[in-house]
């Protein structure tokens, strides 16, 4: 570097606001003249909005049953200790009777919820083929290694659908009936078992395979199911809409859950006299006890369901915002009076300046 | 331009290599007494001190049999090429280069070691790309950056490896390029041209063989690298002196060889021997050209190369630029290993959790049982890599590489600032070191050089006093640009130039006085005319007439070149007021008088020396009468008076008048001499001079006695021109709360008067001498002792200066090592000064009243004996080295001011190594000599000054200043802004790090310590590369809290940074509690209200719950990094914009069919942002997240704000009333006195030797003219006279030799019999003092005055 003088100026550095860093700015002070309103607004616009949420939700009804099968709750304990220690259990089916003293306003969503059942669990939510489960058909016969020990079948057949989760597939299955007069005869109620799923993962994310000679099973051919399911995956419903991979159970449960304890959407009661939710009266669960969780001490149940806009049932939320609106209100106040104790110095301090 | 270039290249190349290039490093680590220093460098010159390297002139043959091993059996040829490749990488080695080089940084290892740890599918927890995409961004953006440098250092070398240069090629000098260059070779160099290798010099066109060189050029790898000029050997000169370059024309190869030492990287030092016709001539570093250095005023000269390409002095002394780093920098690193290290704990105590869970998982857990084929422990250890990776995230990899871009874009602005930029030069301030930034922040004390860097180095004549009648300027000139115009361009009628009637006067002086001019032109009063021949005649400054065609002005063609700015002040005010000096030859002085021409005779010159404090010059008048002309410091002067009447009484008031100004004076004195005397002086004189044994104390005396009853004529004052704005700046620093020291090689008396000046030191000061610090440091360290090394603070209230001597700095620390008694010895008896000013030694009551009441204050016992440890083995002796060290240190720090004069490079390096040692503090050096090289390469800071003292400084520097003044806005403006910039970058990228990431650790919990990622992958990887990066990256580059103007106009602000309080590690616990907090809010409110909420899409799957939470952590960081910017514009909305863009655009991209088809394992978020944010109650979670994360962080704000105000005020308020309580302390007046004798000659001793021998008189009319064929400096040439004065003749060494044995003798006078010792320990508090503390040369002092000495 020369640092003689070439042409007068020629190393004058350029006089912009950027190179000068003398950009025009807008300095926001953190005074109490914008901090005093922001919190008091918000305090106001948090609480209201809390008392909406938990209104909604609690207008929300809910009705859960416990079909774990612990002893002396019901039924179902027997399907519970007849399962226990054999693998595969035995079919079993057991009953949730209950009653309704009004009407549980529609839309009614049935639910299914396990606890400490860890689909979180990090070699288990890898052990799937996604691109097996877009229909695929070299995936189908080779799916990735990531599904052992679920990618081959002992005959050394490769598994469809292959890993842990789709072994794992929930497969307890519930019919409702309804009995409008004491002593009537229960009538099934009509479940929707579609649309349960995320439209994305029904259109787009599950595909069948091709079909060979417009058969589902032709595809399949040459495959295996995961060792635990009794059925192959063609047969997992008569419906040809809702077979196969693309059988709305099954991409439920192949959306894991993030924490140990959760619940999944099993149908939606919306049809014919149920549309406007269920009526009174009594009502019986028909439950087909497959599924064992008894042996990692989990729980199993079963949840009717209403929803709002927010979903489902969720004091929670709404009693955190009630709370953090009246902290920021509570905040505001003890703003004020530190504003008002020290407002002298600053209005000093304000001349200073 | 090339050359300096690519050697800085090559520096940063080598600055891993240790070698024996270190020796001059001064680590702050390291030892840090002089002894030390001086001890390496002894051990070096053990080394290498064998002849093997012969070379033989124009004989390839011979000279290419010497191999050298390299590998095994493969050899090379041991003479290196001239070719220089300071690139780094050609096109087939930078990728692979480049890529070693990058994964030698710590981080990048990591994430490669961290990345194939991924490969293994056991424990891989992320999937691959998330940490391999970012590593590969950050990898190409650097290496793209380290191509850009590559390329411009191969243009740089190509250009250095083509400059044309002679070559010998059988019997004619052809032109060649360098890179042809051989060893062996016989190189033909003109005027200007750049020296391409180190040569032997073997002839020039100059008499004696002189060749001049500029070694502005080569940067001042090392302390005071004079300036180089070479002679040489004077048989060999003489031998073919016949016609310059016949001889070698002649002897084709001449049979001439040289045998000297290995290549090695020591400037100073050569050591060969030249074989010619069977003689051998001893070579040194004399006759020695170096690479680099600027071939000037010498016709042409022949040389035979030596060394070449890398093995040349230069490029061997490449090596050593020391990595400087910043207290944030250290911080940093220890921060990431902290963080790698709670990692692995954490990694350690989740792989633990797993443990435990992974047997129920095993036995009970069937759906996943199948999946752990291998035992618990097996597990666990697996899972722990696991979650050594997984947390990988949670260091940051980025930050590093964003650091580097924020510290080049605040070094950029330092480029760009406007008001740092100084037009008279063009010169812009320049960051040469951008990693150093946040230091300027952080700075607490400050080194500067005085010439040069406080002062402009420009003597201007202010006032004089004649005949006790004082003479001012008649028109006070408005304070400011002296730039403009003439000086009695008067504010009154625009009237005409006063020195019209004068030919020769130099429009440039800005000294007149019309009343003063009258009588001058009168020539009434012979004290008048006197007065000016004085100044005419006694001195040693040289002549050169400009032949410059049309000059403008007659009084152009005159330029003199002196040893000293004050002499040529001195002369061109002679010379304006009609008494020209004209010309001077060995024994003639030849003036123009008022328009009449006179020649002077010269009979003898007494030179100036520092204890003389006078120059005297014996000349026989034209008319015959035979004159002694005196100058010198006052109080020498007044003693030689023949009478003191009247008029000297008026002198003396004007010379205290003088000395309040801060001016710099000096008497003029005279008398005449009789013939007989002269005589008699002058036989006695001869004898005197060709003395073998101590032939300087017989000229001293003999001086002595030839100037005695002089005849006082009257008093100059000369004006030492500060620099604009430095009482400003200083001024400022100090309210900045940062310590200025003058470290100079100059003279006290100038030193203490610049202290004055720019009021570094004021009158109610006590300047502590010499006497008074030792007896000071010894109560402390007696104290120290005798409570077991319990610390005692310095009881001292007053307001101090310290105004130290580079010896007496060597005594105070180094006199344990070697001699325990030398400190006490030294102190006060000088036998020199004693003999030299008797008149000193009375009893100054003042000062001895002084003295008393602070011994009353510091309640001293004074005792005799007992004050030094008298253990002698060397493990005491460092640990009272140390406390001598710390003492001294501890002493200083709480002195207002510093001024250490007459120090030496290194003693002002070792200066700044205490200083850091001792007080931990960022240190700042500004110098602009090649003398201050040291101690910019010590401080933490090095600054150099673009001044006129050459590039060495600016070459070595960290920063590049054109003015002192600019320092205020570097530090309290861009060190401000940078250090605060980093720190909040920092603070941010750490929260953001914590608070994204942290949730990671949460998650854990709640999946059974599986190490499950919870964020997607890709968000992983772009979260830090494009998602934040933008906000922190405007914080680095952009935020202000406050204006530049406030900035300069509250120097307080700057404490802050010096008390580290931005960035500490309370400051980081805080960002890690932040983070922290964020995460838990952003993980567990998420949780609770997923739990129990269900619906057609609620947030209870895996895949919304990481959309919801990695949303609400990237909005949470988002707003709060908006909030705790202070400086919004248009470049910060739009990075928000952009951010948010980039997220909304690289989600929709990584989570798109498209995608997910094609790669349907590396893309499973399928739509999930989609789906989940369309639902209304997932963006009232994420606001609540955000909110809650916001709102008590903005109300804790807001409230401590509120109440830290009134605190501050509080504290202002205390602050002012305790100054006020330290006001009323006794101020002690020190005598004004003291300082006005003051005016010290800052050249050096030995040109009147020079200009009697007639060895530099060769330029003088008439004088050995014919050898000559044309050298005067081309007038065009506008920065003629600053560059001219880059070079010094060679004569210098004979200087330094002299003087060295002079400082022999003085040594050896300074031990003295014990007894003296004793008497004077038991001095007492009434003890004198001498008001003018010794002042004895040094050997180095003629290295770095600091002064330019201008000869050609």
């Amino acid at each position: 570097m020369t640092w003689s003088a070439t042409a007068r100026g020629a190393h004058q550095p350029d006089n912009t606001a950027f190179t000068q860093q003398r950009l025009p700015a807008w300095h926001p002070l953190l005074s109490a003249s914008i901090a005093l309103p922001l919190f008091f607004c918000a305090g106001l616009a948090f609480i209201g909005l809390g008392l909406g949420l938990y209104y909604s939700s609690n207008g929300i009804k809910e009705l859960a049953y416990d079909y774990t099968g612990d002893s002396g709750t019901g039924n179902c304990s027997v399907c519970a200790t007849a399962g226990q220690g054999r693998a595969p259990p035995p079919p079993c089916s057991c009953a949730w009777y209950f009653s309704l003293p009004e009407l549980f306003q529609g839309p009614v969503y049935l639910y299914y919820e396990l606890t400490n059942f860890y689909q979180n669990y990090r070699r288990y939510g890898v052990s799937r083929d996604d691109s097996q489960l877009s229909g695929l058909p070299s995936s189908l016969r080779h799916p990735v290694n990531e599904c052992a020990p679920y990618q081959y079948s002992a005959a050394g057949l490769p598994i469809a659908p292959c890993g842990a989760i789709a072994n794992s597939l929930f497969n307890d299955s519930f019919s409702l009936w309804h009995q409008r007069q004491p002593n009537g005869p229960y009538v099934e109620v009509p479940l929707d078992r579609t649309g349960i799923a995320w439209w994305t993962d029904y259109h787009v994310k599950f595909r069948n395979p091709p079909l060979v000679n417009g058969s589902l099973a032709l595809a399949f051919q040459g495959t295996a199911p995961p060792p635990n399911w009794h059925r192959p995956v063609y047969e997992l419903s008569p419906d040809p809409n809702n077979t196969g991979f693309i059988n709305q159970d099954f991409v439920v449960w192949m959306r894991t859950a993030a924490l140990p304890t959760f619940r999944k959407l099993y149908a939606r009661i919306r049809q014919g006299n149920y549309s406007a939710g269920l009526p009174r009266g009594a009502y019986r669960v028909n439950i087909t006890y497959n599924y064992p969780v008894r042996a990692f001490s989990g729980h199993k149940r079963l949840i009717f369901s209403s929803i709002s806009w927010m979903g489902g049932k969720n004091p929670f939320l709404g009693i955190a915002y009630l709370l953090v609106g009246s902290l920021c209100i509570l905040v505001g106040f003890v703003m004020l009076a530190v504003y008002i104790r020290y407002q002298d110095q600053n209005d000093d301090e304000d001349d200073d300046e | 331009m090339g050359d300096p270039t690519g050697r800085r290249e090559a520096q940063r190349r080598r600055q891993n290599k240790p070698g024996p290039s270190e020796k001059y490093e001064l680590r702050a680590d390291g030892p840090t007494s002089m002894g030390s220093l001086a001890y390496r460098e002894d051990l070096e010159e053990e080394k290498n001190s064998e002849f093997t390297w012969e070379v033989q002139a124009n004989n390839q043959a011979y000279n290419s049999q010497f191999k050298e091993k390299v590998f095994l059996c493969w050899q090379r040829k041991k003479y290196k090429k001239n070719v220089i490749h300071t690139a780094k990488y050609n096109v087939f080695s930078f990728l692979p280069l480049n890529l070693y080089e990058q994964f030698r940084r710590f981080s990048n290892l990591y994430f490669l070691l961290i990345i194939l740890l991924q490969s293994i599918p056991e424990i891989s927890t992320l999937p691959s790309f998330t940490l391999l995409v970012p590593l590969i961004c950050l990898l190409t953006i650097r290496a793209i950056r380290d191509l850009v440098d590559d390329i411009g250092r191969h243009k740089s070398d190509k250009i250095v490896n083509n400059r044309p240069c002679q070559i010998l090629t059988g019997k004619s000098f052809l032109w060649r390029k360098w890179k042809n260059i051989r060893v062996g070779d016989l190189v033909c160099l003109h005027k200007d041209s750049i020296v391409p290798a180190d040569l032997v010099l073997l002839a020039s066109t100059e008499p004696s063989s002189l060749c001049y060189v500029e070694t502005a050029d080569i940067d001042g790898i090392k302390e005071g690298f004079p300036e180089e000029v070479c002679v040489q050997p004077q048989e060999i000169a003489h031998a073919k002196a016949l016609r310059p370059g016949m001889p070698i024309l002649e002897h084709p190869g001449g049979g001439w060889k040289v045998v000297c030492e290995e290549p090695n990287s020591r400037m100073h030092h050569f050591v060969g021997c030249l074989e010619w016709k069977g003689k051998k001539y001893p070579l040194d570093i004399g006759n020695i050209l170096l690479r680099g250095c600027k071939v000037r005023n010498t016709d042409t000269c022949y040389g035979l190369v030596i060394y070449a390409g890398f093995d040349t002095k230069i490029m061997k002394n490449c090596g050593k630029i020391h990595l400087k780093r910043t207290k944030i920098d250290h911080l940093m690193n220890r921060l990431v290993i902290l963080i790698f290290v709670s990692m692995v704990v954490v990694s350690m105590a989740l792989a633990f959790g797993f443990w435990h869970k992974v047997k129920e998982f095993k036995a009970h857990h069937y759906y996943v049982s199948a999946m752990h084929p291998h035992s618990v422990a097996v597990e666990a250890f697996f899972i722990f890599w696991g979650y050594l990776i997984l947390l990988s995230v949670l260091v940051p990899m980025a930050m590093f590489v964003m650091a580097e871009f924020i510290y080049l874009g605040n070094s950029v602005y330092i480029n760009w600032d406007q008001h740092m930029y100084y037009e008279p030069q063009d010169l812009p301030a320049k960051a040469r070191s951008t990693s150093l930034n946040d230091l300027l922040g952080q700075v607490e004390y400050i080194f500067s050089d005085k010439t040069g860097t406080l002062t402009q180095n420009i003597m201007t004549f202010k006032k004089c006093c004649i005949n006790g009648v004082v003479y001012a300027e008649s028109f006070p000139r408005p304070r400011g640009d002296p730039r403009q115009g003439l000086a009695c361009a008067s504010p009154p009628p625009p009237q005409e130039n006063p020195f019209l009637w004068n030919k020769f006067a130099d429009g440039k002086l800005l000294f007149c006085n019309t009343q003063l001019l009258q009588a001058v032109r009168a020539n009434q009063d012979w004290r008048v005319r006197e007065f000016w021949r004085v100044l005419a005649i006694c001195h040693t400054v040289m002549v050169q007439e400009m032949n410059s065609e049309c000059p403008p002005n007659p009084g152009d063609q005159l330029v003199y070149q002196a040893a000293s700015p004050d002499e040529e002040a001195l002369v061109t005010a002679a010379r304006n007021f009609g008494y020209v000096f004209l010309a001077r030859t060995q024994d003639s002085i030849t003036l123009m008088e008022l328009g009449e021409e006179c020649v002077y005779q010269v009979l003898a010159m007494m030179d100036f020396n520092s204890i003389r404090k006078r120059m005297s010059v014996l000349v026989r008048k034209p008319e015959g009468s035979i004159y002694l002309y005196t100058k010198g410091a006052d109080t020498v002067i007044y003693e030689r008076l023949k009478k003191k009447g009247e008029t000297e009484w008026a002198t003396e008031e004007a010379l205290a008048s003088f000395a309040t100004e801060t001016l710099r004076t000096l008497c003029l004195a005279c008398k005449e001499v009789e013939e007989d005397v002269y005589k008699e002086w002058r036989q006695r004189h001869q004898e005197a001079s060709i003395l073998l044994q101590n032939r300087a104390q017989a000229l001293h005396e003999l001086y002595e006695e030839m100037e005695q009853s002089l005849q006082l004529l009257g008093a100059t004052a000369i004006e030492d021109r500060l620099q604009d704005g430095v009482l400003e700046t200083i001024k400022c620093l100090k309210q900045g709360n940062i310590k200025v020291w003058v470290l100079t090689g100059d003279k006290q008396e100038t030193a203490v008067n610049v202290g004055f000046a720019c009021e570094l030191l004021s009158e109610n000061m006590i300047i502590l001498e010499e006497k008074e610090i030792v007896r000071i440091l010894e109560v402390y360290w007696e104290n120290n002792n005798l409570q077991g090394g319990k610390k005692k603070e310095l009881p001292l209230q007053f307001k101090m200066a310290l105004v130290i001597n580079g010896e007496f700095l060597d005594q105070l620390l180094l006199s344990l090592r070697k001699e325990p008694r030398a400190l006490v010895q030294n102190v006060n008896v000088d036998p020199l000064e004693s003999w030299q000013e008797p008149g000193e030694e009375r009893v100054d009551f003042l000062q001895a009243r002084r003295l008393s009441l602070m011994w009353r204050t510091l309640g001293i016992q004074l005792r005799s004996s007992g004050l030094i440890p008298q253990h002698k083995d060397s493990k005491t002796l460092r640990i009272a080295e140390k406390q001598r060290e710390r003492a001294f240190v501890e002493l200083a720090s709480r002195c207002q001011a510093v001024i250490c004069c007459r120090v030496t490079p290194k003693q002002k390096a070792l200066i700044v190594t205490l200083v850091k040692k001792y007080q931990n503090v960022v240190t700042l050096a500004i110098g602009d000599g090649a003398n201050d090289v040291n101690m910019i390469k010590t401080a933490d800071i090095g600054v150099g000054v673009a001044g006129q003292e050459g590039m060495q400084a600016v070459q070595n520097s960290d920063y590049v200043l054109a003015q002192f003044c600019f320092l205020r806005r570097l530090l309290l403006v861009h060190g401000r802004w940078s250090y605060m910039r980093v720190c909040k970058f920092l603070r941010c990228f750490l929260y953001k790090t914590l608070a994204s990431m942290m949730v990671q650790i949460w998650f854990s919990f709640y999946n059974g310590f599986t190490a499950q990622p919870l964020y997607e992958g890709w968000f992983l990887a772009l979260f830090n590369l494009l998602y934040s990066t933008l906000l922190v990256l405007y914080i680095g580059l952009f935020e202000q809290d406050v204006s530049a103007e406030r900035s300069l106009e509250l120097p307080e602000l700057y404490i802050a940074g010096q008390k580290d309080e931005l960035f500490n590690y309370w400051v980081v616990l805080q960002a890690f509690a932040h983070g922290t907090a964020t995460s838990l809010v952003n993980f567990f409110m998420t949780l609770w209200i997923s739990q129990d909420s269900a619906g057609p899409v609620s947030l209870s799957d895996y895949q919304s719950f990481a959309v919801v939470v990695a949303l609400s952590s990237l909005l949470s960081i988002t707003v709060e990094i908006i909030l705790i910017t202070k400086y919004w514009t248009i470049l910060f909305l739009l990075a928000i914009f952009l951010s948010l863009c980039f997220y909304v655009v690289m989600t929709s991209l990584t989570q798109s069919l498209w995608l997910f088809k094609h790669f349907p394992k590396n893309f499973p978020f399928l739509y999930a942002d989609l789906n989940v944010l369309s639902q209304p109650h997932i963006m009232l979670v994420i606001l609540l997240n955000v909110s809650l994360n916001t709102l008590p962080v903005l109300a804790f704000r807001v409230i401590y704000q509120a109440l830290k105000k009134p605190q501050r005020k509080e504290e202002v308020e205390k602050v002012i009333s305790e100054e006020i309580t330290v006001e009323p302390v006794p101020c002690i007046r020190r005598e004004s006195r003291a300082r006005r004798s003051s005016y010290a000659f800052s050249h050096r001793e030995g040109y009147a030797d020079l200009i009697t021998q007639g060895t530099i008189l060769r330029r003088s009319a008439g004088v050995n003219s014919d050898m000559l064929v044309d050298h005067t400096v081309p007038p065009d040439e506008p920065s003629g006279s600053m560059k001219e004065s880059l070079w010094y003749p060679r004569k210098m060494s004979f200087l330094g030799r002299k003087r060295h044995s002079h400082h022999g003798k003085v040594s050896s006078e300074d031990m003295q019999p014990p007894s003296e010792v004793s008497s004077s320990l038991t001095m007492d508090g009434q003890a004198v003092c001498p008001s003018s503390p010794p002042s004895q040369q040094s050997l180095a002092i003629w290295i770095f005055t600091g002064e330019v000495a201008i000869f050609s």
